[in-house]
């Protein structure tokens, strides 16, 4: 009883009500009557509009982690390794969590600012007096849209980002387009890229919950609004680094690394 | 204190009962044993106080917030008693004006008229009928020009009146308006308040009116319950409690 005091919490009141809004998603996910045009444009929205960051983030990413590790590589005679060791570098980690972060900045941002504004405008309780379920339309659909396009950006900066490490491979370097991808690919196995793709999964499940349960809980107007967009995307990131963390750990015990 | 009710509250069957309706937040007993009933085609005005839980009783009856202990009955139905999807049915029934109007703002005119349909519409049914419904309503509030607009490009009274539109696509039985005239000049509150009469009208809508508008009271209400302290103080039409001599009455009316 004690500890249950101890627990007693703003902190743990706030990551119950987190699990309890996760819960009341999968409740809601698996009713029938599916929200199907509005995910296709939540996608639209979350995936084509976040491209063009994520895109040009990626490019620079690649070409300033080349430029920065060739003169290293180069001091131990090492300079042929250079595609390898970026390649390896964009697809375990860098990509896949720069991506994220840009999505929790952007997408979480976001989320959490429409539905905070749709909540203190009551738009939301509109919806459900006009018979929609809000959480189904507003929520569910969000959430998925994230969980969706979080994995497929983050596959489209890897690929950007190792193109962007072919152009700064180049740049002081002289390495065939096919000698560049021959390298590139020769160290990478099945293992990185599945605990890659999957931590993405769960960064743009967090991603879209998180803003979503920010901005469908906001109160007192215009001000709780700002402040849903703002702890949306803190607690977004944080949760990205966690669960990287949580990932890495999970793919050395099975032996993933 | 209660007023002998005139011959007209006799007449129609009752669709909203409400019967010792409580409701707290913390420790603030914003609703004490409250009751009503609206008759058919009936304008009802609970007026009071700004904070003595006007809202939050046509929220209670719309089941946006649920109460403490009490019974609400709509259209013969406990609403305590209905799951999520037959209270959404019973809610094309409901017309709801929200005070702020909470139009969809990321959605078109158009757009926000058709969103009510998409639940209590078939697919079918939508593609052949909402155009002509949509068009309907915004002819009975007079704005079929604002059909392809964006909310943002509306007045304050055009936002009014576009929602009103929306509340009533479905043909609702019943209306519940929360200050409709709220925030509007007098002119636009007056205008408001003759569209609201047209639509009971045209459609023998019954109504639940939260208000402290004077002048909407008076061109609205058929009868008019007082919400004091979270109970049914005083009821009566306009005429009976203009009339009334006890003081908190007194204050609403002075001047008129």
């Amino acid at each position: 009883m004690a500890l249950l005091n101890k627990l007693n919490t703003p902190f743990f009141q706030e990551v119950g009500e987190i699990a309890r809004f996760t819960g009341r998603f999968f409740r809601e996910i698996s009713k029938p009557r599916h929200e199907w045009e509005e995910f296709v444009n939540q996608s639209y929205f979350i995936g084509y509009k976040t491209f063009t960051l994520v895109g040009i983030t990626a490019f620079i990413m690649g070409l300033v982690l080349t430029i920065q590790s060739r003169p290293t590589l180069v001091e131990f005679g090492a300079a042929s390794l250079l595609p390898s060791m970026v390649s390896v570098s964009l697809v375990r980690e860098i990509a896949p969590v720069i991506t994220a972060l840009i999505c929790a900045g952007k997408i979480g941002s976001g989320i959490g600012a429409e539905l905070g504004s749709m909540r203190v405008t009551e738009q939301i309780d509109a919806m459900e007096v006009s018979g929609t379920n809000p959480f189904k339309y507003l929520v569910v659909t969000r959430v998925l849209a994230s969980t969706v396009m979080v994995p497929i950006l983050s596959s489209l900066a890897i690929a950007i980002s190792l193109y962007g490490g072919y152009l700064g491979a180049n740049l002081k370097g002289d390495v065939s387009w096919s000698l560049y991808w021959y390298q590139a690919y020769k160290v990478l196995v099945f293992g990185d890229f599945v605990p890659a793709m999957v931590k993405t999964i769960f960064f743009g499940f967090a991603i879209g919950i998180v803003g979503c349960y920010k901005g469908y809980n906001s109160q007192k107007g215009t001000e709780g609004v700002g402040r849903s967009a703002t702890t949306a995307v803190i607690v977004a990131s944080l949760l990205v680094f966690i669960l990287d963390l949580i990932a890495v750990q999970v793919a050395d015990v099975l032996g993933l690394t | 204190m209660s007023w002998d009710l005139p011959d007209f509250m006799a007449k129609g069957d009752s669709i909203i009962e409400v019967n010792n309706l409580n409701k707290s937040f913390g420790k603030n007993h914003v609703l004490r044993d409250f009751s009503l009933t609206l008759s058919e085609g009936e304008n009802l005005v609970i007026l009071g106080k700004s904070g003595s839980g006007k809202s939050v009783l046509i929220k209670c009856i719309i089941r946006l917030i649920e109460p403490d202990s009490g019974r609400i009955t709509i259209l013969d139905q406990d609403i305590s008693l209905l799951d999520q999807d037959e209270m959404d049915l019973l809610r094309a029934d409901v017309g709801f004006l929200f005070q702020s109007n909470a139009l969809y703002d990321s959605m078109t005119v158009r757009k926000n008229l058709e969103f009510p349909l998409r639940r209590h519409w078939t697919k079918e049914e939508r593609a052949k009928n909402a155009g002509s419904a949509v068009k309907e309503a915004l002819e009975d509030v007079g704005l079929l020009h604002t059909i392809n607009m964006m909310p943002a490009e509306l007045s304050g009274g055009m936002r009014k009146r576009i929602a009103l539109a929306r509340t009533i696509i479905l043909k609702p039985k019943v209306i519940l308006y929360d200050e409709p005239t709220t925030g509007l000049d007098p002119i636009t509150g007056r205008e408001i308040s003759e569209l609201m009469n047209q639509i009971q009208e045209k459609y023998n809508t019954a109504s639940i009116i939260i208000s402290h508008d004077m002048n909407c009271i008076r061109m609205t209400a058929n009868r008019i319950i007082m919400l004091i302290e979270g109970k049914n103080y005083v009821e009566g039409t306009f005429e009976n409690l203009i009339k009334n001599r006890d003081p908190k009455v007194r204050e609403f009316f002075e001047g008129l």
